[in-house]
């Protein structure tokens, strides 16, 4: 097919066009999608997570500039929110990127929300497979800026890079579960802030806590400063790209890699069931103008929505 | 269900830091439902073409008010055209002559808005002329 082996030579065009048919949910792009999975499954894939503003755009950045410098070829995935009330996006994190724009070794794609809620949009796993056939060495996604528990990153990523900045709160937020379990490596951002020493003390102490099982993985941390002074911002951004390496190390040596693997094919097949089953029979009862109904039904107190789902389910699953 | 999203790019070609009214564009053009790829101030042309490729846009809006528009506006539709892209239409806005107008038509820039024009009339005649692509 025309589509597939063009993605598989690299055109960005083709490539960007299929993850667009992806995003609106195009029917015709599930028969790419479907012959482009021989071609998935080799690239190494990073997270990058953290709050609004805290510098995951900038640290993709550099994290383009520093695997570019071995030589890797890199798809980028840059998640921004979609408005819940008008339905548009403002995808502003390739302002950060521009400057390898003409890159032809690096790919950049914005995608927006569009009603997922944990920090990835819904699309990225089938992008994902669209960056890996095209041959990309690493993938990085930076997810949307994000609170404590949207950490849908993990299905997706290799390593996963937890962005942090000083005054975001007291010790106990290190202890809180959520965000603060799924680093692999965290980076402290704007590092010659005030309080960015303290964060690195209450991070440090929060490590200490854990109760290493066999074959822990002590996820690093990585002070990173001033970007405007560039010689030690870059020297940082190595430093993260060490500590990344070490971690894909790890998980290759402990035998990790693999079920992190695992987990990944699970979400895949569960979207993938989700999407065969679910949403068909969701698209029929909004077009039959049943769904309307129910929706009616339940809010007069006249059914319950378990007893509807359970009738529904009969009717289908058959 | 299928659902196609205007994509539009909104991008400042050149040596002109003033992105104001990009700024407004883009946030008007959120709150019309579009997904709005915003790429910052200082960007070369090439850089602008790369972008609105890799993102897949159906409209580059440009946004320009050094005075470089009548080199910096038509590069991009050129470019666009050499990279096989010329599907991807090209608007325009800043600070722009009317003298300049028919020179810009002509090299392919398909609607100018200067100062003044109302947000709503913009966002009118995307709706109106650009489709997301089949």
């Amino acid at each position: 097919m025309e589509t597939v082996k063009k993605i598989c030579g690299g055109d960005i065009r083709t490539a960007s066009r299929l993850i667009r048919d992806i995003e609106d949910k195009i029917p015709a792009a599930k028969s790419s999608i479907k012959k482009l999975f021989p071609h998935t499954g080799k690239s190494y894939i990073i997270g990058i997570t953290g709050a609004p503003g805290a510098g995951k755009s900038t640290i993709t950045d550099g994290l383009i500039a520093e695997l570019r410098k071995k030589n890797k070829t890199i798809g980028v995935l840059a998640i921004d929110p979609t408005s819940p009330f008008s339905g548009g996006a403002i995808l502003g994190d390739r302002i950060r990127m521009q400057r390898h724009a003409e890159d032809e070794a690096v790919f950049v794609r914005s995608l927006a929300t569009r009603g997922s809620l944990g920090g990835l949009s819904q699309a990225v796993g089938e992008a994902i497979h669209v960056l890996e056939a095209m041959g990309k060495d690493i993938i990085l996604i930076e997810t949307v800026g994000i609170g404590q528990q949207e950490i849908d990153i993990i299905n997706h990523a290799h390593s996963v890079i937890v962005v942090l900045v000083p005054g975001m709160g007291d010790e106990v937020q290190t202890m809180k579960a959520g965000l603060m379990e799924i680093a692999d490596v965290f980076a402290i951002n704007k590092a010659d802030r005030a309080g960015a020493k303290q964060l690195h003390t209450e991070l440090m102490a929060m490590l200490n806590t854990a109760t290493p099982a066999e074959g822990y993985w002590r996820p690093p941390v990585v002070m990173i400063g001033n970007i405007y002074e560039a010689l030690s911002f870059e020297g940082r951004i190595a430093e993260l790209v060490q500590k990344i390496e070490e971690h894909y190390q790890y998980l290759l040596d402990s035998g990790r890699l693999a079920e992190r693997i695992n987990r990944k094919a699970a979400v895949e097949i569960n979207d993938a069931l989700k999407a065969a089953i679910l949403e068909p029979v969701m698209n029929t009862l909004r077009e039959s103008g049943e769904l309307a109904a129910m929706t009616e039904k339940v809010k007069n107190r006249q059914a319950d929505p378990h007893s509807l789902a359970e009738e529904v389910a009969q009717r289908f699953l058959k | 269900m299928p659902e196609r999203k205007i994509r539009v790019m909104v991008a400042k070609p050149g040596l002109d830091g003033h992105d104001r009214g990009a700024r407004v564009l883009a946030r008007c053009f959120r709150d019309a439902g579009f997904e709005v790829i915003y790429t910052g101030c200082h960007q070369t042309p090439e850089q602008i073409v790369a972008a609105a490729i890799q993102e897949d846009v159906d409209l580059v809006g440009l946004s320009c008010l050094s005075g470089a528009h009548r080199k910096l506006f038509p590069r991009v539709v050129e470019l666009l055209r050499e990279k096989d892209a010329g599907d991807i239409n090209v608007i325009g806005g800043g600070i722009i002559p009317e003298q300049d107008f028919a020179a810009l038509y002509d090299a392919g820039i398909k609607a100018i808005f200067t100062p003044g024009a109302p947000l709503d009339s913009i966002v009118e005649w995307i709706n109106t002329n650009i489709k997301p692509r089949a």
